[in-house]
């Protein structure tokens, strides 16, 4: 009898080793055949630019619509996109944009101003709740529209010329309108392809399954199978077709760490695209395979904000004390590992523009002198607080690390609190915490991204805290165009928040990718902007 | 017979119902909604979206409207894939949910039976020990512990296996299927060799013996079908806990099945979605119960006896 048992195992053993019989991988294949495979961290929620929020549904979004400026990978300055080139007024309110002669969709039409007129309308509409809309309200009388006060879409200041040339009127001069331009938002969408399938304001649509989608970029949609794959092949009507090298992208919805890790490491996938690895595994790249693992400085915070309508926190004496006393060079050298960059202060350094000073430093006397000043010497009757999180282990170490530095700087207590996604956000939105952790990604390259967070009106202000001295040098600084006075009322501003320190910057996050070495035109950016028009696989040898 | 099939059946009604009111309710209660995202949703926009969902109507109207569309077969738009919907969405993960739950009961009915039977017949040897130290270990070892383990050794250390994705390369159903039916093998195994020492023991078997049947005619044509009773009372809660229960498999393996829909939906607070797969799931446990207690009726005439009366 044991002897058929181990007949059978063999037979199971002979059948495993024939699955061993080398066949091609992803990677393998893909570099053949000019197909790039990306691990591209959770699935997307949709594929229309309109109705979509988060970084992964732009990544696939972006290979297949293009907005009317491009920014280049390397320098992320503006380049034509769909738009050949653009006017500005006098009075820098109005643009005026003259389309690619040669710009088609994928199905041969023509890219039209009125087909920008369209889709603006449709972002804007109430109706379809575009999450993104009020990115749109720098266009004269987009407010009122996306708010439902008016119907009239002639109020608002878009306005085709005629079929190769669009006009658009702002409120006010906005800097960075141009760069605003290449965010999902203002992208434009087949107005025969949505009126099919539902119209201008359906949310529930088919437009934008396989067989459906028209779109207006270098790829088109091939294929999308829910939480399986997303491909898209190149789009022949694509008015910069020439420089197309890539014959399709393959995107995998792949959201845990350690699974996009190992797809990495088994050559499934080229490249993986969440915006942060393992830290784990950091350290092991960087010493055995340094040439795939990237860091590239993201313009992006992480930082914890205090509830200021809370005591203690309701003391600017006790929120510096907590500040002053992290250890922020610690924190990125032995805790997230990643390139990190310490941040004693609130906003990003814009590689081109603004550049905040430090009005602080780590202090461990300082800060005990503070919270003596604040009437807790020594931490004496500091009550225990929590440190509120979501669930990541990332999250977690920093975290247990900042509890660690707070109970040996300042011999005070802080519990941690986890919670799962939506009940953390939940909770900081009704400011049901003491501390909590949170980070920032910028949408565009210009400080506004992050001033904007603190203003007292702001929708993603969870600290309580309020100062009409801010907004009015935040607003100030959004419309105005000399840029040496935009970046010194910028730098009121951040002063202002070094003093009163609603938020404890922590560190400037990098982008944590792995990256096979043939992949050629890929470069780090702050934006993590990729475009795919240009990107290639260079065969490797290995 | 039939009288109880039929009672059965109209017990699944109230059962049901009482699954889709509790799962109704838990979810509303959970703190965070479908549209909370990190970027706080502007008031106005997240008032359109509410009412365009409905969600802005008094909870039991949402509820009544919910049943009455669930009785013409509707499950509602997902809030979270705004193209589909969740009867579109179940209709997409259920095929490769039902394949991996197949290979994986297909392996544990296998393995399991075949180690159970080679156990009971050297009770209490090394033999028997080996297969129950194993099959113990099968069932303490969670499958995501095992999962990660496997991919480790098959897939990264000797790279005889793919380590995710499903249809994407040759050899990328076994690990998966392998670390979803190891515990139910491992039960299966345990279920087998005690079915086959009782009936190994009964007379008939050694008459059989005393009359010249071979070791393998006793062990397959008389034994088996009585000893494993047991597992056939088994296997219908392991069909249904295989495709219920699968979502950490699919999670470790990026396979797009059901479980991963389910999970999501949670994470998501994609409320449709959760309702419809929690009906749909707890339809399927109903349903292989109901399937599971007819065939031991089919099997064990007294039993089949007793519900005659």
């Amino acid at each position: 009898m044991f002897k058929q048992l181990a007949l059978l195992l063999a037979a199971g053993v002979l059948a495993l080793s024939g699955c061993s019989e080398k066949s091609l991988t992803n990677v393998e294949y893909g570099n053949q055949n000019q197909v790039l495979y990306i691990a591209n961290g959770d699935e997307p929620q949709a594929l229309d630019p309109h109705i979509t929020t988060g970084a992964p549904d732009f990544h696939v979004i972006s290979s297949m619509f293009e907005g009317l400026t491009a920014l280049n990978p390397k320098t992320l300055e503006l380049e034509p996109g769909a738009a050949a080139s653009w006017e500005l007024s006098d009075d820098l309110m109005t643009y005026t944009f003259h389309m690619q002669p040669e710009g088609r969709w994928s199905n041969g039409d023509p890219v039209t101003a009125q087909d920008f007129v369209y889709s603006w309308q449709r972002a804007m509409s109430p109706e379809l709740a575009n999450q993104y809309a009020y990115m749109m309200y720098f266009i004269e009388g987009a407010e009122a529209f996306g708010q439902g006060e008016t119907t009239d879409f002639s109020t608002v200041g878009v306005k085709a010329l005629d079929d190769k040339t669009l006009q658009v009127k702002l409120t006010a001069p906005t800097p960075y309108f141009l760069q605003i331009l290449d965010h999902h938002t203002y992208y434009p969408v087949h107005p025969a392809t949505i009126e099919k399938f539902g119209g201008m304001t359906a949310r529930v649509s088919k437009w934008t399954l396989p067989g459906n989608l028209v779109s207006n970029n270098a790829f088109k949609l091939k294929h999308w199978e829910l939480n399986k794959v997303i491909e898209v092949v190149p789009n022949e009507y694509y008015w910069d077709a020439d420089v197309v090298k890539l014959e399709g992208i393959h995107f995998y919805p792949i959201s845990q760490q350690q699974v996009e890790e190992r797809a990495f490491r088994s050559g499934q996938v080229h490249l993986t695209f969440t915006p942060q690895m393992a830290i784990e595994k950091i350290a092991t790249y960087d010493q055995n395979e340094p040439e795939l693992i990237h860091k590239d400085p993201g313009y992006s915070n992480y930082f914890y904000i205090f509830n200021t309508t809370r005591e203690p926190f309701d003391d600017v004496r006790v929120r510096k004390a907590l500040s002053y006393a992290i250890d922020r060079e610690s924190l990125v050298k032995r805790v997230t590992k990643g390139g990190e960059v310490p941040a004693y202060h609130f906003v990003p350094p814009d590689p081109e523009g603004h550049q905040p000073k430090s009005y602080f430093t780590y202090d461990v006397e300082k800060a005990k002198a503070l919270l003596a000043e604040a009437g807790f010497p020594n931490g004496e009757g500091f009550p225990a607080f929590d440190i509120l999180y979501n669930t990541h282990d990332n999250h977690r170490k920093i975290a247990l690390a900042i509890q660690q530095m707070w109970r040996t700087n300042l011999n005070i207590q802080a519990n941690l609190t986890n919670q799962e996604w939506k009940v953390y956000l939940n909770t900081q939105q009704n400011k049901d915490y003491d501390v909590s952790r949170k980070a920032w990604i910028a949408d565009y390259l210009d400080p506004s991204n992050f001033y904007d967070l603190l203003l007292s009106y702001g929708g993603n202000n969870d600290t309580g805290w309020k100062s009409a001295e801010y907004d009015a040098l935040v607003e100030e600084a959004q419309h105005e165009l000399d840029t040496t006075k935009r970046w010194a009322l910028y730098e009121q501003a951040n002063k202002i928040l070094s003093d009163e320190m609603p938020i404890a910057p922590l560190y400037f996050m990098s982008d944590i990718n792995l990256i096979r070495p043939n992949v050629k035109n890929w470069y780090g950016n702050v934006l993590q902007r990729h475009p795919y028009k240009t990107v290639y696989l260079e065969n490797e040898a290995k | 017979m039939l009288k109880y099939i039929l009672l059965r059946l109209l017990t699944a009604i109230p059962v049901l119902f009482f699954v889709v009111l509790m799962t109704f309710v838990l979810v509303r209660l959970a703190p965070g909604g479908p549209f909370d995202a990190e970027r706080a949703v502007p008031a106005q926009v997240l008032e359109n979206l509410n009412k365009r969902y409905h969600l802005d109507d008094p909870m039991p109207v949402q509820f009544g409207n919910y049943v009455w569309n669930l009785l013409q077969g509707d499950f509602g738009p997902s809030y979270k894939y705004p193209s589909r919907t969740v009867t579109e969405l179940i209709a997409t993960g259920l095929p490769t949910t039902i394949e991996l739950g197949f290979y994986a009961l297909c392996f544990a009915a296998f393995l399991g039976i075949i180690s159970g039977v080679f156990a009971a017949l050297k009770p209490n040897s090394w033999q028997d020990y080996s297969f129950m130290s194993v099959a113990m270990i099968g069932i303490c070892l969670p499958s995501f512990v095992l999962g990660p383990l496997m991919i480790l050794l098959f897939g990264i250390q000797f790279e005889w296996l793919p380590v995710s994705g499903w249809d994407v390369s040759p050899g990328d159903k076994v690990l998966p299927s392998i670390t979803l039916g190891a515990a139910y093998a491992a039960y299966v195994a345990r279920l087998t060799r005690g079915g086959m020492l009782e009936i190994m023991s009964q007379d008939y078997i050694r008459t059989a013996r005393a009359k010249g049947v071979s070791r393998f005619n006793v062990v397959v044509h008389h034994a088996l079908r009585g000893a494993l009773m047991p597992v056939v009372a088994f296997a219908g809660p392991a069909a249904a806990g295989l495709l219920s229960g699968s979502f950490v498999v699919e999670t470790i393996f990026q396979i797009p099945g059901l479980g991963r829909f389910y999970l999501q939906a949670a994470f998501n607070r994609d409320y449709t979605m959760i309702l419809g797969t929690t009906i749909f799931f707890a339809s399927l446990i109903i349903f292989f119960n109901f399937v599971a207690d007819i065939l031991q009726a089919w099997m064990n005439p007294k039993l089949r006896q007793s519900l005659g009366k």
